[in-house]
């Protein structure tokens, strides 16, 4: 038997997965107790457990963690479409929450700023190799004024990197190689281990969550890198996919798919972005993120769409920001998050896929095209409370489609869309590296298709 | 002079592509490191990938006649960035018509290019040329 723990900011999750029947043996959870000992929850969550499963021998232990706020970074680069885009996608794909990427120089308000910010990591980019050396120098300087317990990778020019070192020389700094190392072209897997390799060494301790690494046959990784590795794992099985998952403060989107252009005439500019993206949206959440996801799809629409007067979306808004823990229990109610569910998916997508831009030239039209065409996915795999337990998921997914209201995004055409009706995505995701084919295995039978 | 780095380009909504790989290649062999933005290019996209890899030079490419429109502003653009002192080239097409070219060349001096050629131009003088103002 096989146990996978997610320590989340709210609950610790446990799995027990029988890998003879390649089955899920059942699950069961508790109140994370990062503040005492984080055992104490995990205790509580196994005896619960052991009640449906047995008293178990487990000979696998695996862990994902986000308790503590998950693993905040700040992402630093140069310009904004070029390094300070390839940092933020980095930490993404790291399974980091970024909370907000900066370029250029810093400004002493933007050093104050970090410092409220009071990140895990800061990942530190900018120049291609041979390119800008002066600003990020200057922003290792910067960043090793301000006051805080962070650590800091460095992937920036190469050229620069002795400077750069000796700037942080009383820090924790890793150096790892460039994330743009020439024009346009990414490298973001070297920052990415770099990142991991801090979670693992410094950021498990710093969050109270060692106690709970000792228990574990292997390292304790972010939780939305689980997610990431599990829609890596399904990619091998499901050829062009995308995962969008609403949470409670965050809206994640994962596509595995190369995204190159499908529409004759069209030039890819900008980075190239890579194969395997998540992105993730701060602001669009169900409950901690309500307000800034109500303001992004503004309250006309969603009542608009809901079919309430505009009063009652403010009034849910309201009762729900009272209470984080509110839920909807009455048709009226959902009927809100349902559609505000929708909406996440709608514009978490509409953000993560690309776009393009007619141009009409001299010899006929032609289009730019900006980041992933992801027109032509097969899959759309829906995850996270909202979306699964609304009561029509289908209609919910059905929004990650592109609409004539957005001509020029390249979000899907059609797909299939599926469900992590069990909430085993990250619990498999875990197991990506030793146990790929059981946990795969395990995904294709519990993925539940509807629409 | 730190960097070799040209960044090469067609601007504006021009698509001519061939002549823009015979000055990758050209450019290349003459030992620049060429960032090679291809054809469509923006102005933005100049500057930025001019901060971003420390580039010596810019050379525009203009072939369909709207040269002047689109190339106006770029200088400006470069001094905004902190790019001051970055040379500025352009040839191809740039202007509809048979223009006297004293004129052209004046009009594309006044915008902040530091050498305009003709159609027509020889690959090889830029390259002296190039070599010269950069120090090579």
């Amino acid at each position: 038997m096989i146990l996978t723990v997610d320590f989340g900011s709210t609950f610790t999750k446990l799995t027990a997965v029988d890998e003879k029947s390649q089955k899920i043996a059942g699950s069961a959870r508790a109140f994370t107790t990062i503040e005492t000992d984080i055992r104490d929850g995990f205790n509580t969550a196994l005896s619960e457990l052991e009640a449906i499963v047995g008293k178990v021998e487990y000979e696998e232990k695996y862990a994902a963690s986000s308790a503590g706020g998950g693993l905040k970074m700040v992402a630093v680069g140069l310009v904004p479409e070029l390094t300070a885009t390839a940092a933020r996608l980095a930490a993404n794909n790291a399974g980091a929450k970024v909370i907000k990427t900066y370029s250029y120089e810093l400004s002493d308000e933007e050093c104050d700023e970090i410092h409220g910010i009071v990140p895990d990591i800061i990942l530190l980019c900018g120049g291609t190799n041979g390119g800008n050396k002066d600003v990020i120098i200057q922003n290792a300087k910067r960043i090793a004024e301000i006051d805080g317990d962070f650590a800091v990778v460095v992937a920036g020019n190469k050229s620069a990197s002795s400077a750069v070192m000796d700037m942080l020389k009383n820090r924790k700094a890793i150096l790892t190689a460039n994330v743009m190392p020439s024009f346009g072209k990414l490298d973001i897997e070297p920052a990415k281990n770099a990142i991991r390799e801090l979670f693992i060494n410094q950021i498990i301790e710093a969050k109270g969550i060692s106690a709970a690494q000792k228990m574990m046959s292997y390292d304790i990784i972010p939780t939305p890198l689980a997610a990431f590795q599990a829609a890596e794992l399904l990619s091998a099985e499901l050829k062009g996919l995308m995962v969008v998952d609403v949470g409670g403060a965050t809206t994640d989107v994962y596509s595995m798919a190369d995204g190159s252009p499908t529409k004759p005439n069209a030039m890819l500019k900008g980075i190239e972005e890579p194969f395997a993206k998540r992105s993730v949206e701060g602001d669009l959440g169900l409950r901690y993120s309500m307000p800034t996801l109500i303001e992004a799809a503004t309250v006309s629409k969603v009542a608009k769409e809901a079919g309430v007067p505009p009063e009652e979306v403010n009034n849910w808004l309201l009762r729900c920001s009272k209470d984080q823990g509110t839920l909807a229990n009455n048709p009226k109610d959902k009927n809100i998050d349902d559609t505000l569910a929708a909406m996440a998916v709608e514009i978490g997508i509409m953000r993560h896929c690309g776009k393009v831009e007619a141009v009409y030239t001299p010899f006929g039209e032609t289009f730019i095209q900006e980041g992933k065409d992801l027109s032509d996915i097969n899959y759309i795999i829906g995850a996270g409370g909202p979306v699964i337990g609304s009561l029509d998921p289908a209609a919910v997914l059905s929004r990650a489609f592109a609409t004539a209201a957005n001509p020029f995004s390249l979000m899907p055409v059609k797909a299939k869309l599926l469900l992590d009706e069990s909430y085993i995505f990250s619990a498999m995701g875990l197991m990506k590296k030793t146990r790929s084919e059981l946990a795969l295995n395990i995904m294709m039978a519990k993925l539940k298709e509807v629409g | 002079m730190s960097s070799k780095t040209l960044i090469l380009g067609v601007i504006g909504a021009d698509v001519h592509a061939v002549g823009n790989k015979i000055l990758e290649n050209a450019f290349t062999l003459a030992g620049f490191e060429v960032v090679n933005l291809g054809v469509m290019v923006s102005q933005e996209e100049f500057v930025n990938a001019a901060v971003e890899t420390d580039a010596a030079a810019i050379v525009v490419s203009s072939l369909y006649g709207h040269g002047e429109i689109d190339c106006r502003g770029l200088r400006e653009k470069c001094d905004e960035a902190g790019l001051s002192g970055i040379k500025l080239y352009v040839g191809g097409n740039i202007v509809v018509g048979k223009a006297d070219f004293v004129q052209v060349e004046k009009t594309f001096k006044a915008m902040g290019y530091d050498r305009v050629y003709p159609p027509g131009a020889s690959v090889e003088d830029a390259i002296d040329n190039f070599k010269e103002d950069l120090g090579l």
